[in-house]
């Protein structure tokens, strides 16, 4: 009775195989679940919200003689915005368009003052006086050389060549940047000559061992110097800071040094008037004794400062990324929904049809890391686009000082806590495919990427393993958000709780990727072993 | 566009081990268009590993399952060529019904309308937007079958379709699925109740303990089962017991005015009754229900179980 009636045909054509059906599936189950598209705005909220509060939660205020503002000391600020440290002894003339200054440098010495002041750091448990040992030590960016800047106001543009303490001859203009030239310290029998010459907005430093061999150090322009600066010998000694992080706190101290210089065969080509001034730059807090002066005798100078010409490091409160503490908070709603996003099919038995529908099961992970990364960026990049100038704008309202960064920066900070939310949801979906189960895939993320960004910025590790953590962990890839930079030419706790990773954005992102990367393939061979 | 190759289902040799159990052991059957196949067994006969290994969701370590000629996992948009319901609380409960069937359809490159048309053919049009987690069981075994339908499949295979249906909801599964045949297709319908593939299935195949039991037509499976007795009524019963016997047959007495009569046509014995002046009301051939022939199959099965069971123990 069967044989009479035909095979069945379908009618409806299937059309080509391909990803994008895969992907518009994915895309359809997850927007069709009211509860994950909540989830996506309460994401948004708290990343805003949480901005909002940090900003309004914080206050600088000034009081002097009883009188309050809002605002606190306002730093002394670079050529390019950034807050900057501009204080050392400088013996200067002005020098009238083109010439340049030669000196040979034949010691450079320090001390730490006695007294300079102790520090303690957040949760510590208090500070100490430096060890006695390293009283009379130079430090080892305590600087001596030739300057020339655009005028004694801190702040003001510069370049300069230099003898330092333990990093050989430098050359840094505009504090943030530096070159290094022949390294080695110097001392009586092995002096260093060197020279700083200006021609319009070109300066060129060079050194030398016997002041008849000389050898380039670097050029640089500096944009709008005008056609009188001051030229002249520096001395400059950061101040000594020893800190250090243990279980649960960490200790500190701190002291003003201060450093001695000796120049001799000073010449000055050019326009130059020929008498030098003395003068302090950016005086400030300095104590008496670590106020700098300077002796000439015949063509021989003895110069002593404190203080250092450098970008201020060190200080996470005034970072922009600090207005993005919500990006936790929507981390960890969105690896939530990430989880689900598998592990809930497993769960209800529709991962069945799911792989029913494609069997191409590598697919199928594949279109929904897409689709849960694309959501969750899209969630990052609109959360933190918001909060940052928000959180920014009322952080600054309230007398907060923020460090500018530039608008690729900026971008980067924005953009890469967005990434840095997709990527860790593929993470989650990768753990939740792998372990089948969302509580403990959701877990196993917070685990392996929240708690060591947390434990290690909060000073609960010590700094050594803090840093291991945020090299080694998934949460390495905070590392996007880190808008200021650590300067090798400025000594200071580049740690975790001061807001420095051990690795670069970028490449602190790659190690998050590479985990991502990793689980996805374990989860992808998994799911195509594993019986559905 | 259509495969080439055996239309319908194609089982072969099929084993399949979950640790010290068993689960399919040599299985072997074929589903055939144009006709609705029961598959029927005891629970933990091995019918839903089947349906996965089919569906290229369970491996196996031997033999293969072919749709069309073809292995599931190498079909492209496969709702095309198989439709299935595994397991219709297999559900995402905040999504809707409608929602459900239109991501499955995104899938397969198809767009709402089918959704829509689906939702139609099986009755749930104007609930489709309601959120599944609402559904009663016989609303999501009416949601799978518009899944499994989506693609316009040529073959249909369905688990247990009709678990927690009313008896309304299981004439109109009955129905619709001796539609769906009649359209040319193969189904394959599984059930641990033979009862409900009455009137439903033309072909049965049979499993017990992961083994083939038998693979037969409905029609010959009860006449076999009916072995040739024949229900005689009459108010003369001791006569009629003596002229039939005496003629040879084997004649039981099933009630006061009942007799089954077994190694006599019926004809033979309205001839004798009649020779012999024996009154009586009725002659008609025994026919055995779907049930008993079933009961009759799984109590070898049953008997195998306790024979290995206790070869296992010794």
């Amino acid at each position: 009775m069967t044989d009479t009636i035909a095979p069945y045909r379908y009618e409806i054509a299937p059309g080509r195989d391909g990803f994008a059906p895969l992907v518009h599936a994915e895309w359809t189950k997850f927007r069709t679940v009211r509860g994950w598209v909540i989830g996506c705005l309460a994401a948004v909220l708290l990343i805003v919200l949480l901005a909002i509060l940090t900003g309004s939660g914080s206050h600088t205020e000034t009081c002097v003689n009883g009188k309050c503002r809002t605002g606190g000391d306002v730093p002394t600020t670079g050529p390019g915005g950034q807050p900057v440290t501009d204080r050392f002894y400088f013996v200067h003339q002005p020098l009238a368009g083109a010439g340049s200054i030669t000196v040979r440098v034949t010691s450079l010495t320090g001390e730490i003052l006695p007294g300079g002041g102790v520090a303690a750091a957040a949760g510590s448990s208090g500070g100490s006086n430096p060890p006695p040992g390293a009283v009379s030590a130079v430090q080892p960016w305590a600087k001596a050389g030739v300057i020339v800047k655009e005028s004694t106001q801190p702040g003001s543009p510069y370049a300069a060549v230099m003898v330092t303490g333990s990093h050989g001859v430098r050359m840094q203009d505009n504090f943030t940047h530096d070159r290094a030239g022949r390294s080695g310290a110097v001392s009586a029998t092995s002096p260093r000559w060197l020279r700083l010459t200006r021609s319009g907005s070109t300066l060129t430093g060079y050194e030398s061992s016997d002041g008849v061999t000389w050898t380039k150090v670097g050029t640089v322009r500096l944009s709008g110097l005008s056609s009188t600066v001051q030229v002249g010998m520096f001395v400059a000694s950061p101040p000594y800071e020893q800190f250090s992080q243990h279980l649960g706190g960490g200790s500190g101290s701190q002291a003003f040094t201060i450093a001695g210089g000796t120049f001799d065969r000073v010449s000055v080509q050019g326009g130059a008037v020929g008498t030098w001034s003395g003068s302090q730059i950016e005086q400030g807090d300095l104590p008496p004794p670590a106020v700098g002066k300077f002796q000439q005798a015949g063509d021989t100078f003895t110069v002593s400062g404190a203080g250092d010409i450098a970008p201020v490091v060190g200080n996470r409160t005034g970072t922009i990324e600090r207005t993005l503490v919500g990006a936790f908070a929507g981390l960890i709603v969105l690896i939530v929904l990430a989880g689900q996003f598998i592990a809930g099919e497993y769960r209800r038995g529709l991962i069945r049809t799911t792989l029913a529908a494609s069997p191409r099961r590598a697919r199928v992970l594949a279109a929904k890391a897409l689709v849960i990364g694309t959501v969750a960026f899209a969630v990052g990049l609109l959360g933190a686009a918001i909060a940052v100038p928000l959180g920014e704008r009322i952080l600054r309202s309230n007398g907060n000082f923020i460090y500018p960064v530039s608008s690729l920066t900026g971008l980067r900070v924005i953009a890469g806590t967005a990434a840095v939310l997709a990527v860790g949801c593929v993470l989650a979906l990768a753990l939740g495919t792998i372990l089948r189960r969302s509580t403990t895939a959701v877990t196993a993320v917070v685990v392996v990427m929240v708690l060591p960004y947390i434990l290690s910025v909060s000073a609960v590790l010590p700094a050594g393993i803090a840093q291991w953590l945020l090299r080694l962990t998934p949460a390495a890839g905070f590392a996007i958000q880190q808008s200021t930079p650590a300067y090798s030419q400025v000594a200071a706790q580049y740690t975790p709780i001061n807001g420095y990773f051990p690795l670069s954005p970028w490449v602190g992102f790659a190690v998050l990727c590479a985990w991502a990367a990793a689980a996805a393939a374990l989860a992808a061979v998994l799911l195509r072993r594993r019986d559905a | 566009m259509k495969a080439s190759g055996e239309p319908g289902i194609q089982v072969t040799g099929l084993r399949k081990r979950f640790g010290r159990t068993q689960a399919l052991d040599g299985l072997s059957f074929a589903v055939r268009p144009g006709s609705v196949t029961g598959f029927v067994g005891p629970n933990g006969a091995g019918k839903s590993t089947t349906m996965r290994v089919i569906l290229g969701l369970d491996s196996v370590d031997e033999g293969s399952a072919l749709i069309g000629g073809q292995a599931y996992p190498s079909l492209r948009h496969p709702l095309h060529h198989v439709g299935s319901l595994l397991d219709a609380a297999a559900l995402q409960p905040s999504r809707s019904a409608r929602n459900h069937l239109l991501w499955l359809a995104h899938s397969q490159r198809l767009g709402v309308r089918r959704v829509d048309e689906v939702l139609e053919q099986v009755g749930l049009q104007s609930a489709g937007r309601r959120r599944a987690g609402g559904y009663s069981l016989g609303m999501r075994q009416r949601l799978g079958i518009a899944a499994a339908l989506l693609g316009d499949p040529p073959v249909i295979m369905l688990d247990e379709p009709f678990n927690g249906l009313d008896p309304e909801g299981i004439v109109w599964i009955r129905g619709f699925l001796q539609s769906l045949a009649a359209q040319g297709r193969a189904v394959l319908v599984s059930s641990h109740l033979m009862s409900e593939l009455q009137d439903a299935a033309s072909h049965l195949v049979v499993i017990g303990r992961g083994r083939l039991v038998a693979d037969t037509s409905v029609a010959e499976l009860i006449s076999a089962a009916s072995g040739g007795r024949v229900e005689l009524r009459t108010t003369a019963r001791s006569e009629a017991m003596t002229v039939l016997a005496h003629a040879g047959a084997t004649v039981a007495s099933t009630g006061p005015d009942a007799l089954t009569v077994s190694g006599l046509t019926p004809g033979r014995i309205v001839a004798l009754l009649s020779e012999s002046s024996v009154p009586f009301s009725e002659v008609s051939p025994h026919r055995a229900s779907l049930e008993e022939a079933y009961m009759e199959l799984t109590r070898d099965a049953v008997e195998f179980r306790a024979a290995t069971a206790e070869e296992a123990a010794r």
